[in-house]
């Protein structure tokens, strides 16, 4: 019965209509979700050089030791979140594999594995205003100079907590965020973006 | 607004940050021998001086770390972080 029960992402309610932005304007900000990828959140010691080794040979990519950075390999990026602490995002479907082999290869080394796919969504944000509409609610300087693409910041966007990620120069941002403020942060962007000509996009990105 | 330099993320508003009250308070390692005045004063008493002062911010928002940090209570200028494991830095006064 279980397997039968159509899954609904965070978004759902939100994306139902989607809507174009005024052709007379064009759309400076695009809103849409990458739903249903997995979430994995990795603790450890990235002294303990055990760990590290384990970590890239299961997933494929090292984890980034510099704060604020993403490390992309093959289907996985993962993100940093702390000194000990990164997000692993995986294809959909994918986190049980990961986790899985995660678990497997590191063994008894002190470390954690913690599938939170069910628990947050990324929602994506682009387009040439996308910048001017984070920057409403978001204390993060995201001028170019400071902050591009490789890189990811953990802050709040008006009331909710957010971790951010550069994309691409567009500029493109995935927005992480728990599940239950994915609607109330979707909702906000629609009234930031308002004036820069806003189209909401149903079908996920690539 | 302060602008908070956390020892991983860099500097970052204040919005983003919590405040833990002051640094170095080190628990008793036998609370059971001490006396009610000696654990209300563990427990209860801080330093409010006009000046330096050793403070613990969490950046509750960011990288969710304890750190410490050394403002000035008159001017709020924060003049350096440090994690909390290093020793306190040194008072030019």
């Amino acid at each position: 019965m279980s397997d039968q029960a159509r899954r609904e992402s965070p978004l759902a309610e939100f994306l139902a209509a989607p809507r174009k932005a005024d052709p007379a304007t064009g759309a400076g900000v695009q809103i849409s979700e990458r739903p249903f990828l997995g979430h994995i959140n990795l603790r450890g010691d990235p002294s303990e050089k055990r760990f590290l080794e384990a970590v890239e040979g299961a997933i494929g990519v090292a984890l980034p030791l510099e704060p604020n950075t993403v490390a992309e390999g093959g289907e996985i990026s993962a993100l940093w979140l702390g000194p000990d602490e990164w997000l692993l995002l995986t294809p959909p479907d994918r986190q049980r594999d990961v986790v899985l082999t995660l678990k497997a290869a590191l063994g008894d080394t002190f470390a954690a594995v913690n599938d939170l796919s069910g628990g947050q969504t990324v929602v994506r944000i682009q387009g040439t205003h996308a910048r001017d509409v984070l920057s409403k609610g978001c204390p993060l300087d995201l001028h170019p100079r400071v902050f591009g693409p490789g890189q990811c910041a953990q802050s709040h966007i008006s009331k909710t907590m957010a971790l951010i990620r550069q994309i691409d120069d567009t500029p493109t941002y995935d927005v992480i965020v728990r599940r239950s403020f994915a609607d109330y942060l979707a909702r906000w962007l629609e009234e930031a973006a308002q004036e820069y000509g806003l189209a909401v996009i149903a079908e996920s990105p690539t | 607004m302060l602008l908070i330099s956390c020892p991983w993320c860099g500097p970052r508003e204040e919005s983003e940050f919590s405040y833990g009250g002051e640094a170095h308070i080190v628990r008793p390692k036998d609370p059971d021998a001490l006396s009610d005045l000696e654990w209300a004063d563990y427990l209860f008493m801080r330093n409010n001086p006009s000046g330096r002062y050793l403070e613990r911010w969490l950046h509750a928002a960011g990288c969710r770390r304890w750190f410490n940090a050394e403002r000035d209570t008159v001017s709020y200028k924060i003049k350096s972080v440090y994690k909390i494991s290093d020793p306190a830095p040194r008072g030019d006064e």
